[in-house]
């Protein structure tokens, strides 16, 4: 045991590099990514506002149960799937929707819970990753595991596990960030701190000076970043993913940002928050300040973001026949007599049904 | 390998891991104190010495980051094997099993399997004190996407424990503490599949004690002292709850006509009530009066000097015999 604990705190404030103007923040004390980098960044923030928005009016047009979106989060949803190498993981929330869309996942399957058709949508391992976990923080211990099996087999393996700022309360948040610890695994947890756990503000969450400073008390390095500033993200989370793979244990990443929604369409924000309150964060947009800084104009990826909200329509307007058998197909990899004889009882049923139409 | 050795099932366990661990390279096993110490129990004794500190390790005291851990290794690979030091101190991780372990198959449409075991030493009669004597197999059972064995022999513990670390679905695996010394001629080697295979213990005529666990050697006791008394009772040992062995368990009690379920756990809402309701839906016209239970009261586990109490015990099994409505009573 050492009792030194400086190394592990975060910056006095989070870290910026494109301010919300657009302009480079000068003695950031860390490079901008390059052009390339900034420019897919952009056009990919695009299309992460384009599916959240497309996605909340698919609820109000009745195609999707719920959606919980990350608009005005898109700047952390891109940057943690884009400083991952193929063979790393990411484990997202019911938030993230975005984030496993852009690490690859096709976004009709990530639309899959919300719309009803089944639980988890997508293969996890196609793209490495995970379901969407709702149980809030639970999905922080898999992705230990997941990096720690990695590790006793000497792959390079980086996991990236999501929480929102509410979830850091729960048990597991802190059972996860300790086994991590103690366990050296390879693991970045990513803290999007938009203020709000639906109704609830951070104040009444936690006393500590920061997220970030949750670190301290496992020995993880914590790091605090604008999370509407995709440079700096970017930048953060690729030295922690670096330092992850190269070894040096998880890291924690507190990016402070902001629910500019309500929590899903069912909840009504203007009864806890207001809208003063939402406004003052509309002049710190991710997606204004870099094609400010880029001097870009938005229209240019604009066909793209189209693209992807039409096949979502296409998606998300088309039905799909519920297949009864597939209740009992995948409880056990062999269901058992039991739900053998219950998968029989209901193909009855249905069949007696149809034959009496 | 085959092999006979005088083990208790503690060793029969200990073994089953040892032959686990270095027939296949994707088993680690970890949990409190089964690091060097071996385990409270011993179950893990010598392990860490013999595969190294990656394959049997001690974690931090965190029961749901254990099961959660462990779903994550077993998504990426490996087959954990976990301990759960009690009963009760499992439950920090109810809702990992619940949420996750017993759901990924299905979440994922079959995408994501999780082989991995949850051992839970449960059940009382070793005097312990409050949290440390729980049945707590109810819980577990009535979760879909769990399968959950309890042996009741050392031969079964080796068997069964064999048979869940090479399953590819979660298994609770839950071994009565009460008999972990008990020992008993083993032969090492593979068996027939006993996971969802019900066993008659004991052939019988006159009616049949249903039991799983520890419960097991009390309803074999109770049928030896029946016998005395000239009645002949058959024992059958579920051995696994979840899948239930419908078929052995109603072919038996059509066999005799009449069944008591023994059981330590409280009766309300429990296994033996399943097994009640099972039976008597597939049974009806076979039997010749109502299934009696034999269970724990509906209360908190007690205190150990109200134990024996409590505990279903050879006279309060043979009560219950005695009520199935016999032709001469
Ligand atoms: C264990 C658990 N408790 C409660 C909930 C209900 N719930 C869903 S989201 C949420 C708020 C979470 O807030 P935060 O972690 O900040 O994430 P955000 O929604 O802001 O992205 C709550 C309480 C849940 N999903 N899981
Ligand atoms: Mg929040």
């Amino acid at each position: 045991m050492t009792g030194d604990a400086d190394h592990l705190l975060p910056s006095d404030s989070p870290v910026t590099l494109i301010d919300a103007n657009g302009h480079p923040v000068a003695d950031a004390g860390r490079a901008l990514p390059d052009e390339a980098a900034l420019r897919r960044a952009l056009a990919s923030l695009i299309t992460a506002r384009r599916l959240n928005d497309q996605a909340y009016a698919l609820v109000r047009q009745g195609r999707l149960a719920v959606y919980p979106s990350s608009h005005g989060q898109e700047a952390c949803q891109v940057a943690a799937a884009q400083v991952l190498d193929e063979g790393d993981w990411l484990f997202p929330t019911y938030r993230d929707t975005v984030a496993a869309v852009e690490r690859g996942v096709d976004p009709v399957e990530a639309l899959t819970l919300l719309k009803g058709d089944w639980h988890c949508g997508w293969d996890p391992y196609e793209h490495r990753v995970a379901p969407h976990a709702t149980p809030l923080a639970t999905q922080l211990p898999h992705a230990v595991g997941v990096a720690h099996a990695a590790r006793l087999r000497g792959e390079p393996t980086v996991v990236m596990a999501l929480c929102g700022d509410g979830g850091t309360s729960e048990g597991d948040f802190h059972e996860a960030m300790n086994f991590a610890a103690v366990l050296k695994a390879p693991v970045v947890f990513l803290i999007q701190n938009n203020e709000y756990a639906i109704s609830v503000p951070l104040a009444r969450q936690t006393a500590a000076p920061s997220l970030a400073h949750k670190g301290v008390g496992y020995g993880i390095p914590g790091e605090r970043v604008d999370g509407n500033d995709v440079a700096a993200l970017l930048s953060v989370l690729d030295s922690a993913v670096a330092k992850a793979r190269a070894g040096e244990g998880p890291q924690l990443v507190e990016a402070h940002t902001y629910r500019m929604q309500a929590h899903t369409n069912a909840d009504d924000a203007t009864r806890y928050r207001d809208a003063a309150d939402v406004d003052a964060w509309v002049g710190r947009d991710p997606i204004t300040r870099l094609s400010a800084y880029l001097s870009i104009d938005e229209s240019a990826f604009r066909a793209e973001a189209e693209r992807v909200a039409e096949h979502v329509r296409d998606g998300l307007n088309r039905d799909v026949e519920p297949e009864p058998a597939l209740l009992f197909e995948h409880v056990y990899a062999r269901p058992t007599p039991q739900l053998r004889e219950q998968a029989a009882q209901l193909a009855d049923e249905i069949e007696r049904e149809v034959a009496s139409r | 390998m085959t092999a006979h050795e005088k083990l208790s099932m503690a060793q029969a366990l200990n073994r089953a891991l040892r032959d686990s661990l270095s027939d296949d390279p994707t088993v680690v096993v970890f949990g409190e104190d089964v690091g060097p110490l071996g385990g409270v129990f011993r179950v893990t004794d010598g392990l860490t010495a013999e595969f190294g500190e990656d394959r049997c390790f001690d974690t931090p005291l965190a029961e749901s980051g254990i099961v959660g851990v462990a779903v994550g290794m077993a998504m990426n690979g490996m087959r954990p094997v976990v301990e759960m030091q009690f009963d009760a101190f499992a439950y920090p991780a109810f809702e990992q099993i619940v949420s996750h372990v017993a759901k990924m198959r299905n979440r994922t449409r079959g995408k994501v399997a999780l082989p991995m075991v949850i051992r839970i030493p449960y059940a009382g009669g070793i005097g312990g004190v409050e949290h440390h004597c729980d049945s707590s197999e109810a819980y577990y059972v009535h979760t879909p996407g769990l399968h959950v064995v309890t042996p009741s022999t050392p031969a079964d513990a080796y068997t069964l424990l064999r048979e869940s670390i090479a399953s590819d679905d979660p298994v609770v695996f839950l071994e009565p503490k009460k008999l972990y010394w008990t020992k008993e001629e083993v032969e090492l080697g593979v068996k027939p599949p006993s996971i969802g295979r019900a066993v008659v213990r004991r052939e019988g005529t006159d009616a049949t004690l249903i039991a799983y666990g520890p419960s097991v050697p009390i309803a074999l006791e109770a049928a030896e002292v029946a016998d005395r008394e000239g009645r002949s009772l058959q024992v059958v040992d579920l051995r696994s709850i979840v899948p239930f062995d419908d078929e052995t368990v109603a072919a038996a009690v059509r066999s005799t006509g009449r069944a008591v379920v023994v059981a330590e756990a409280a009766g309300f809402a429990s296994v033996s009530s399943e097994i009640v309701a099972r039976v008597t839906e597939r049974c009806f016209h076979s039997l010749a009066a109502p299934i009696r239970r034999v269970t724990g009261f509906d209360i908190p586990y007690p205190p150990p000097k109200y134990e024996h109490l409590h505990l279903p015990g050879v006279d309060r099994v043979l009560d219950a015999v005695d009520d199935l409505q016999w032709e001469d009573s």
